[in-house]
């Protein structure tokens, strides 16, 4: 892999991701489109992935869950817009409970991916927008997302001892 | 602490990346700074008044909360012309953060998608 580049805007709460692989894009699609593929990157490896339903169709659905190290698990869907085989894939990401329903008070993304040969390989590039900015921020300020708290969580027991 | 609240940066966040826990660690392995997040802890403060409690001079309180800043432990907030130092970030701050852990999240994923590809097709060496 190389030209690696991952560039932040932070106005427009927008990620995009580039990288070249030395694989066809019919190849490079399959690792999205193959639920046994993605299973094994879509997740870290300290939180790998499942996933149960995966129909990579316009209007369909995909559903995961990635485990943690003590056996707690983390849901998730796609909603899948549109799918051009194998140039260009969208759909929305979100959160989910344990059951399936979908959370509505947490950020869903929106998430495009283009895959262009080049030379003998292929360029991906990964477009993830939070869809609603303003409804984020709504969330943000209901303390549904706080990075803090949970690092400073860990850091309670480091503090009591010092 | 709701399970909710923990979720989001957990699922998004692959381990946290060397560096970060270096800093992190820095940022705690000196007495005043630890003093210093306390005290951002139980309120926020201005620099100055924070200065006031330390024998050291003002630029070097400033460095000690730089550290802590680079940490992600206390964040610089803006009320009226005053900056002070809290350990609860602003809503602009949390957007930034949960951007960035999105950010640190697909590049783990880019280069597992690479190992991955690796693995199917072994002939194939780096670019």
């Amino acid at each position: 892999m190389s030209v690696k580049s991952i560039d932040k805007d932070y106005d427009t709460l927008t990620i995009t991701a580039l990288a070249e692989f030395e694989a066809a894009p019919e190849q490079v699609w399959e690792l999205w489109a193959d639920p046994r593929k993605l299973e094994r990157w879509w997740g870290p490896p300290t939180h790998p992935a499942t996933v149960p339903q995966h129909d990579l169709t316009p209007g369909g659905t995909v559903t995961y869950f990635m485990t943690g190290p003590d056996g707690e698990t983390y849901h998730g869907w796609w909603e899948v817009i549109s799918v051009e085989r194998p140039e260009k894939l969208r759909f929305r990401d979100g959160f989910a409970e344990e059951d399936g329903t979908r959370r509505d008070d947490m950020p869903i993304s929106d998430v495009t991916v283009t895959f262009a040969a080049r030379d003998r390989g292929t360029v991906v590039e990964v477009v993830t927008a939070f869809a609603d900015r303003e409804q984020m921020e709504e969330q943000i300020s209901m303390g549904a997302i706080d990075g803090v708290a949970c690092a400073m969580s860990q850091m309670d027991a480091i503090l009591a001892d010092a | 602490m709701p399970r909710r609240v923990l979720s989001y940066n957990q699922m998004v966040v692959d381990a946290l990346s060397d560096e970060a826990v270096n800093r992190l660690f820095h940022a705690l392995a000196d007495s005043t700074r630890r003093d210093i997040l306390r005290r951002a802890a139980a309120g926020e403060l201005s620099v100055s008044r924070l200065a006031e409690a330390y024998p050291m001079s003002f630029a070097a309180v400033q460095k000690h909360v730089a550290v802590l800043e680079a940490a992600g432990l206390v964040f610089k907030v803006r009320r009226g012309r005053e900056q002070l130092v809290s350990t609860a970030p602003d809503a602009v701050d949390q957007a930034h953060r949960a951007l960035d852990a999105l950010a640190e999240a697909w590049e783990g994923r880019l280069n597992r998608m690479s190992d991955l590809l690796r693995q199917e097709t072994p002939g194939n060496g780096p670019r």
